[in-house]
């Protein structure tokens, strides 16, 4: 039954914000209290609603209102197999977050209440972002975000974060604006052929030119890339990550950045399937870049944020490679890489933050045989470095594994070179593991304090899910497979080989 | 037979359509009933009669104006010198919804010890004996009012005029009380005067640059009715010369009050020196007047040559985004960034204009005209834009408003609200999406490439980045910055000032939200009539 359950979940965190604001500044524990209880309802619905669009599919949550009609814009939500997980995941990380976050605003520019309103702000914007099946209400929602992101790494972060913030801005913005670029051009071809409407199915049925659609395709590819981001427009990440808190870095590379390649997939590969195709062997290239370039700038950081900032470049590399490789294995290895990564990377960013927070530096060389004073620090770093690499197991092998062998089986070259990605991705975790928490225990270190009952509570959840989507991934490659070859079937490729089914692959 | 008669029983009485006009004569005969209160009521009264006059005036304007509109007659009124079409309409109502906002700020009284903006005695020497002596007395300038009433006239006037000698006219009346108001601040009064001058001397130039094309578009055409001049168009293929030395003549004055660059250089002074009240009323008023003008003025007299026009269009409304926006980030002053970022929104609304989207012309039913896409644009600016100027008003020091943006840093922290919906403004500036810039922009864009001038949607963009940056600029430096220790104060506004800002607040989050009806009011406007 539809009671507008998208709805409810994209309202529910909004309203969570505003209450949050509400309640006075004193009450600093209330607020937290309240948005921490907010996002957990949240949670809640959206696992039920997962549920039920594993049992019933999606037209129970498919709402379209017209929204404004001169535009062709509705307020349309709706989910498919990609959506879905990427909802999941945002619903999910918000609260582990604010749980492990639960005492960094305190030294943040504004009140700490502040803080969590405006987490809870941008996970309201990024359901709806991930269940927008308007193009310009996905576009409204995906400039949106960038507000509370803005924010939250101005306010609350290392002494250069006004510049992160003003710098992720200022990139994200040109990215968007091109995009604005582009749906104003998806009206025009639109209006041309009748009623102007930017839903999603309507859209998909227009017919292109092959020109405008390579250069419509261009304005939004951008967008993604430089929200992704991929070299060369990355570099305003290890800036945000590196100035932002913990639980920010989390929030963004976790989730904002995901809207990137999950845009490549609903809208470059689903509106300019033809447009795609053509790109495909420059965005090959560049995506391999960023494998082998982010991972081999992360061996050379000598910062512990940025050096996971730059894993994630690397981690996006692989991503855009199996969209782009245009296999059903690349595809559904790639969406379910980004639910993945959002777990081993907020593992890596939470439990990096907690070392750093009680430190107070992110160099680090300041670090030395923390695994002597804080076992237990040092072993979930460990196993979250471990899951970042993509240790057999655990879940991102699994899907750095279909990307891997989907890309092979159509760009053999481009996959065995990616490959040395995951050689790198080994060297840069282990050195950062060595570095930090083994051998002599330097001075400051020694009367670290290990790991509290609410930091365990916060990244308890991530490894369970780590350590179980890899033994067993079939229920999300259930979730995400209808969706990736409907949009297969989109772009009109096939897979060359006989098919081996994906998930019996891994068995 | 009527040779038979004396040659003066051949006048005919031209024929006036009273209703049709109605909203017009109203301004006007109220503003002439203003000047009268000002020379016969006492000075006690003046302040309040003379507010109630012009609200009244406006509202009964407007609430005709809107009649006029559902009634849905579009005609050539007043012996072809005035066309009341859809376009029209539309832009009387929101001159004078705005200059209902802007009068409400004229009339704030609380933010500067119970004295309004404008001095009390203009003639008085500034720093005189006189001058003190006024403001001691309370003495305060009331004939704003009445001013005001005949700018907004002749705005109107100017937006429908039919005949380029009804534009000129139109031209000087709304120009001439625009260059007084901009010399009556109560506060630095060198620097108001000298934006005064330089105003009415840069104005004057353009009026005649205005004229003389006039002139020789009458000279090609034979005729000053916008529709003879498409005619001659249409039928004559001879004398080009005139006719494209008219054109660009009559470009430059029209440019010049729209503030395209490079007609722009005006702006940023008489902005600055201006009452910020009577800023936010030109920057909002002046540019839908300006704008609704020119594009009558080249679309419906115009349009036959528009491939002669069109290409250096092209190039003012690149050179308007691009010197707009990025002029923009050198400035220290508010109200001299709010100038540029309305060159910089000039800009935008030329690409609209010079895409030239209309219907049956590549527009296609239910598509988004170049008419109803600069209308919505007006609006989606004007609002914003006086609700900014208002907020400038209330930040405030010993000598008056404190425009400098130093003096801004740390503003979030002193008062969240007030420095909160001044960035709310500036995004919407910026066209942050949910907000009225943001539509307006995606209007103005859309229109462009549907006429396929999508290299200026290209270029538009680029320069929303740019402007984006110095609007997130004071966005940091309010909310990112300590407050020094000699910060201005936030004056408590009076119920005047809130208004203002609060409908200025109000349309810019429901034209964000739900543009529908705007949008639709605008595309009923429909095209302009000969």
């Amino acid at each position: 039954m539809n009671i507008g359950w998208l709805t409810l979940l994209l309202l529910l965190p909004f309203v969570g914000a505003i209450v949050t604001m509400l309640i006075p500044k004193a009450k600093a524990l209330t607020a937290k209290q309240v948005a921490l209880g907010f996002s957990l309802v949240t949670l809640v619905l959206t696992v039920i609603v997962a549920i039920g669009y594993h049992r019933n599919g999606p037209d129970d949550y498919a709402e379209t209102y017209t929204w404004i009609k001169a535009f062709g814009a509705h307020y349309a939500l709706g989910l498919d197999g990609v959506g879905v997980v990427l909802v999941v995941l945002t619903a999910l990380l918000s609260p582990i977050v604010i749980i492990a976050s639960w005492n960094d605003a305190q030294s943040g520019r504004w009140s700490e209440k502040s803080f969590f309103a405006w987490i809870l702000g941008l996970e309201a914007l990024s359901i709806g972002v991930f269940s927008a099946t308007d193009v310009f209400l996905f576009y409204v929602l995906f400039e949106a975000t960038l507000i509370p992101m803005y924010f939250l790494i101005g306010g609350f972060g290392g002494p250069q974060r006004s510049y992160a913030a003003v710098k992720f801005l200022l990139y994200s913005l040109l990215g968007g604006l091109l995009m604005l670029a582009s749906v104003v051009g998806l009206y025009v071809v639109s209006a041309k052929h009748g009623a102007p409407s930017y839903l999603l199915t309507d859209m998909m049925k227009l017919d292109i030119s092959q020109n405008t659609e390579r250069w419509l395709f261009l304005g939004f590819f951008f967008a993604f890339a430089v929200k992704a981001p991929m070299v060369p427009f990355h570099t305003w990440l290890p800036d945000a990550a590196g100035e932002a808190t913990p639980g920010t870095s989390v929030l963004l590379v976790g989730v904002l950045d995901k809207i990137g390649t999950f845009g490549m997939i609903r809208f470059c590969l689903g509106l300019f399937p033809n447009a795609s195709q053509w790109a495909t062997p420059v965005v090959l290239v560049l995506a391999l870049i960023s494998v082998l370039y982010g991972a081999l700038l992360a061996i050379g950081q000598t910062d512990i944020k940025r050096l996971i900032a730059y894993t994630s470049i690397s981690h996006f590399g692989f991503i855009v490679m199996g969209i782009f490789a245009l296999t059903s294995q690349g595809l559904t290895g790639s969406t379910l890489y980004m639910f993945n990564h959002g777990l081993s990377t907020a593992a890596l960013f939470l439990v990096a933050g907690y070392l750093i927070s009680r430190r107070g530096s992110a160099r680090i060389a300041d670090y030395g045989g923390v695994e002597k004073v804080a076992p237990v620090l040092a072993g979930t770093f460990l196993f979250a470095g471990l899951s970042s690499l993509a240790l057999p197991g655990l879940s991102p092998f699994i899907s750095e594994f279909m990307v891997l062998a989907g890309t092979f089986s159509r760009h053999k070259v481009i996959a065995v070179i990616a490959v040395l990605g995951i050689v790198l991705a080994a060297l840069y975790i282990l050195l950062m593991y060595q570095r930090t928490m083994t051998g002599p225990v330097r001075a400051g270190i020694e009367k670290l304090k290990d790991l509290n009952a609410r930091e365990i509570l916060a990244i308890a959840p991530l490894i369970i899910l780590i350590i179980g989507l890899g033994i067993f991934p079939k229920p999300i490659v259930d979730i995400i497979k209808p969706a990736i070859d409907s949009t297969m079937q989109r772009v009109g490729v096939t897979d060359k080989a006989p098919q081996i089914p994906v998930t019996e692959g891994q068995k | 037979m009527s040779a038979m008669l004396l040659p003066l029983a051949d006048f005919t009485a031209p024929k006036i359509e009273y209703n049709e006009l109605a909203p017009l004569l109203v301004v006007f005969g109220a503003a002439c009933v203003g000047v009268l209160a000002e020379a016969f009521l006492p000075r006690q009264l003046r302040h309040l009669v003379q507010l109630t006059i012009t609200v009244v005036a406006v509202v009964v304007s407007g609430v005709l104006t809107g009649m006029l509109m559902n009634g849905k007659k579009e005609i050539i009124a007043a012996q072809g010198a005035i066309s009341v079409d859809g376009p029209a309409l539309f832009t009387w109502l929101i001159l004078l919804a705005l200059t209902l906002i802007s009068v409400l700020l004229f009339a704030e009284r609380s933010v500067d010890g119970g004295l309004s903006a404008f001095a009390g005695q203009a003639a008085a020497v500034p720093g005189s004996e006189a001058e003190r002596e006024g403001t001691a007395a309370r003495i305060e300038h009331t004939e704003v009012f009445p001013l005001t009433l005949f700018a907004v006239g002749g705005m109107m006037l100017f937006a429908a005029s039919n005949d380029l000698l009804v534009l000129f006219v139109a031209l000087e009346v709304f120009s001439l009380p625009l260059y007084l108001l901009c010399g009556l601040a109560r506060r630095r009064r060198l620097i108001s005067q000298e934006a005064a001058m330089k105003y009415f001397l840069l104005g004057a130039f353009s009026s005649a640059f205005l004229l003389f094309g006039i002139a020789l578009l009458y000279g090609y055409a034979g005729t000053m009715s916008l529709g003879g001049i498409s005619d001659a168009l249409s039928t004559d293929t001879g004398n080009d010369t005139i006719l494209l030395a008219g054109t660009g003549l009559l470009g430059v004055g029209l440019l010049f009050k729209v503030g395209g660059v490079p007609f722009h250089s005006w702006t940023p002074d008489v902005y600055q020196g201006a009452p910020t009240p009577v800023t936010g009323f030109m920057a909002a008023c002046t540019k839908i007047a300006a704008f609704v003008g020119l594009m009558r003025v080249f679309y419906v007299a115009l349009g036959g040559s528009r491939w002669d026009w069109a290409p250096m269009m092209w190039i003012v409304a690149i050179l308007t985004m691009v010197v707009g926006s990025i002029v923009a980030i050198t400035q220290t002053d508010v109200k001299r960034m709010l100038a540029y970022s309305s060159i910089a929104h000039a800009g935008f609304l030329l690409t609209a204009f010079v895409g030239l989207a209309q219907a049956g012309s590549g527009v296609h039913n239910g598509g988004i005209t170049s008419t109803q896409a600069v209308l919505f644009y007006l609006v989606s600016y004007g609002f914003p834009t006086i609700g900014a100027f208002a907020v400038v008003t209330l930040v405030r020091d010993a000598g008056g408003e404190a425009t400098h943006l130093s003096r801004w840093a740390g503003l979030g922290k002193k008062s969240p609200l007030l420095a909160g919906i001044f960035a709310f403004f500036l995004l919407s500036f910026a066209g942050i999406p949910l907000t009225a810039g943001f539509t307006g922009k995606w209007a103005v864009f859309s229109a462009a490439w549907t006429g396929g001038a999508w290299p200026l949607v290209v270029v538009a963009v680029l320069s929303s980045l740019v402007a984006a940056f110095f609007y997130v600029r004071v966005i940091v430096l309010m909310f990112f910055s300590d407050l020094p220790a000699d910060s201005p104060d936030v004056a408590l506004p009076g119920w005047q000032t809130t208004s203002a800002v609060a409908l200025g607040l109000a349309a810019t989050v429901v034209l964000g939200l739900v543009p529908g009806p705007v949008l639709d009011l605008a595309a009923r406007a429909g095209e302009f009539i000969r």
